[in-house]
């Protein structure tokens, strides 16, 4: 029966592990869609749709941890490898500040070689030349360089902050059990050295998001588990900003499953925002859904349009290639009815009057600018 | 849930729903303009089920678009082209037979064949046509001609609607798509396609086809610049016409794709527009027995939603669909058999293979 739990979910009590087993597996899709709506409005009374405008950069593909369901790493011996230069780095973040961007979305494969005052170095060059906030280093890359400075990940933590991290990205969490962790990503971190990385890092006063990568070899109460996990981590500390969930997509991978179809991402965001009941927000990922079912999602939980992605590599690897200017976000969530703001890192509002004025601003510069989209507009 | 309801505003209409009560034009403005999304789903989900259950239907099917040409050429077309247009096009009954043919070995159990209104392909082109893929395939049912065609036919036979269908039946005509209804609003069509038969013409060959014996469907191009009111107008002037003669299958809403159009500066549909057109027609279109969700145009993913939102129907395995791949549309241009029923497994429904008339294979 899951009318209880309907109604525990109404009031605005907490969902056990069995009642967000139950009712994923049990639910309707618009019953579910319902209550995640009603969460969703409590959270955010205001009809407020956020997004932010940032690009990845990918520092280097070459990865020795040679996960399934990625398409894009290279590993080490490939000749396709690289590793970006200052140049290249600085080119993209000149490109991304004339664009209106806040920040930098900064992750990269698990070098074999590179020390770690390669990373500082990299942030102390983008801090000292941009004044653009990194959201960079996902938890298997913090881990990876604890492994390979021999420092822990608290001093790796301290160290990268001085020289300019500003928060952490949610990625390389996939799915937060062992047990599919073995399967698909066994050279990467664990389930617990991964929350211990955001556990450290919200200690030492930094963001940071939460993912999850479902659609692969997980089972439901797989997924319950990774959700519940994240909930028991943010009690504790309170620094997650967001949760973001996208399928995996099998094109160009080495796992050989159906790729994830649009109501099962419905029906995950959804338990997600009932289950992430002190997660203040959650994003729609337009990226790996496209325009229309991310512009639904905004009524299954969502109340963030992610990023304006002025570069994305990874998902383009696997064969998903949407793109969207902030011109077309914005035109998106208006049309669904909601205002759309953009917001920094920490979902403050960046003031749109001032928006309007550095758009102005930038527009020269901006024509100068070969753009791998034609369509940015302002 | 029906607390839930309750505080959407939508309750009253879903004490009609569960009553069988007849919903007004005041309740389908409600229902297009709700911010409730599930809620709105849930409804029309709810009439899904007391008409359909849990079934979902799919078809194996062929579609052949024989002329681009046109003499209409509506400002929301990427399709139409003018005879001396360096893409224009028209298929011989030899090329058309041949498609049939290529295909032999596949299970195809209709052929969906419609085009634009060739300025001077004769009246015996068409009947040839449908006696020729009859030869070629006597089994598969052919459903082709727009109302839009069937008038256009009229007036180059010189012959009458009636007699025109008499003529089209003999040679091989099993029924009729539902397509070039657009918005029957006639300032819509005075904007977009004054040349074009008017609504309430179309409503009339569509009942003048039921009258002697064929099923038809109907569709309506929305997310262009037509209002609420003119698609809700839309839908109850397609109820009127199925209480006067039961004969519409399906009822499809097709979403305005600009791209290639003279209506490029639009944008295309939102998803939650394509769900709300899906959702209001089923409680709006009561005496109408499928809704389809035509996943060429809105995409697997939202189709496969739409599965929830009260379409039972997600057309077929198409292959050769020109018409809203010329406007931009980037779904891919068939789905295998497999693939169909993985999208309504997924959303727990169950997969039935139809024929035209909606019997299962």
């Amino acid at each position: 029966m899951i009318s209880p739990i309907i109604s525990k979910v109404r009031a605005g009590r907490r969902v056990s592990r069995d009642d967000a087993i139950l009712l994923y597996q049990e639910a309707d899709l618009n019953v579910l869609g319902q209550l995640a709506d009603e969460v969703r409005r409590r959270l955010h009374p205001k009809p407020i749709v956020t997004y932010v405008i940032d690009r990845n950069i990918n520092y280097t593909n070459i990865c020795i941890s040679g996960c399934k369901f990625c398409a894009y790493y290279c590993a080490p011996s490939d000749i396709s490898g690289y590793v970006l230069s200052r140049k290249e780095l600085a080119g993209k973040l000149e490109e991304t500040k004339s664009l209106g961007g806040t920040q930098i979305l900064l992750q990269g494969g698990l070098h074999p070689d590179l020390p770690l005052t390669f990373y500082e170095e990299m942030l102390s060059f983008i801090k000292d030349s941009f004044a653009i906030h990194c959201h960079a280093f996902s938890p298997p890359e913090i881990v990876h360089f604890s492994k390979i400075s021999g420092l822990s990940v608290k001093e790796v933590l301290v160290r990268l902050i001085k020289a300019g991290l500003d928060s952490i990205p949610g990625g390389g969490a996939e799915i937060l059990t062992d047990r599919v962790r073995k399967q698909i990503s066994p050279r990467k971190a664990t389930t617990d050295e991964w929350l211990n990385v955001m556990e450290t890092a919200h200690g030492l006063g930094i963001k940071t998001t939460a993912t999850m990568m479902y659609g692969h070899v997980e089972r439901p109460e797989e997924r319950i588990e990774h959700l519940l996990r994240l909930r028991d981590l943010q009690d504790r500390t309170g620094g997650f900003t967001a949760f973001i969930a996208w399928p995996f997509q099998p094109k160009n991978t080495a796992l050989d499953v159906r790729p994830s179809t649009g109501q099962e991402y419905l029906r995950l965001l959804s338990i997600a925002r009932i289950v992430l009941d002190n997660f203040p927000n959650l994003q729609a990922s337009w990226v790996t859904q496209g325009p229309k079912v991310a512009q639904i999602a905004l009524f299954f939980g969502a109340n963030d349009f992610g990023s304006t992605m002025i570069e994305e590599n990874v998902v383009a690897a696997a064969g998903v290639n949407h793109r969207l200017s902030e011109a077309e976000i914005r035109r998106i969530v208006a049309g669904a009815g909601f205002e759309p703001h953009q917001r920094l890192m920490d979902y403050s509002l960046v003031s749109e009057s001032a928006k309007v004025r550095d758009q102005r601003s930038e527009v020269k510069k901006k024509m100068n600018i070969e753009h791998r989209t034609s369509n940015i507009e302002f | 849930m029906e607390k839930a309801l309750n505080e959407t505003g939508l309750f009253e209409i879903y004490e009609k729903v569960l009553s069988d009560t007849r919903l007004s034009a005041e309740d389908g403005e409600l229902l297009f303009s709700t911010t409730h999304l599930p809620a709105l789903g849930y409804l029309a989900n709810l009439k899904r089920e007391r008409l359909n259950g849990n079934r979902t239907y799919y078809i194996y099917n062929q579609h052949i678009n024989y002329s681009n040409i046109c003499i209409n050429l509506c400002k929301f077309c990427a399709f139409g082209k003018e005879k001396t247009h360096p893409k224009a096009y028209e298929m011989s009954i030899e090329e058309i037979v041949s498609k049939i043919r290529e295909r032999h070995a596949e299970p195809v159990t209709e052929v969906h064949i419609v085009g634009g209104l060739h300025p001077d392909l004769p009246y015996g082109y068409y009947i040839d046509m449908l006696k020729a893929v009859k030869a070629e395939r006597p089994e598969i049912h052919i459903q082709a001609f727009t109302c839009v065609e069937i008038a256009h036919l009229a007036a180059i036979s010189g012959r009458s609607i009636a007699e025109t269908l008499e003529d089209l039946m003999q040679a091989g005509l099993g029924s009729i798509p539902g397509g070039g209804a657009e918005v029957f609003s006639t300032r819509i069509r005075e904007k977009l396609c004054p040349g074009k038969l008017p609504g309430k013409d179309w409503l009339e060959v569509a009942k003048t086809a039921h009258r002697a014996g064929l099923r038809t469907n109907a569709t309506m191009l929305y997310g262009h610049i037509e209002t609420i009111s003119e698609r809700i107008e839309h839908l109850l002037a397609l109820r009127e016409a199925q209480d006067e003669t039961s004969g519409f299958l399906c009822y499809i809403p097709l979403a305005f794709h600009p791209k290639n159009t003279k209506l490029e500066y639009l944008s295309s549909t939102g998803g939650v527009d394509d769900l709300k057109s899906i959702a209001v027609s089923r409680l709006l279109l009561d005496n109408f027995p499928h809704i389809k969700a035509y996943w060429v145009m809105l995409g697997p993913k939202v189709a496969q939603i739409a599965l929830s939102f009260g379409a039972d129907d997600l057309d077929g395995t198409v292959l050769e669909e020109k018409i809203t791949h010329m406007a931009g549309a980037d779904t891919s241009q068939a789905m295998t058999r497999s693939e169909i029923e993985h999208l309504i497994r997924q959303a727990g429904r169950e997969p039935v293979e139809r024929d035209t008339l909606y019997e299962p294979v």
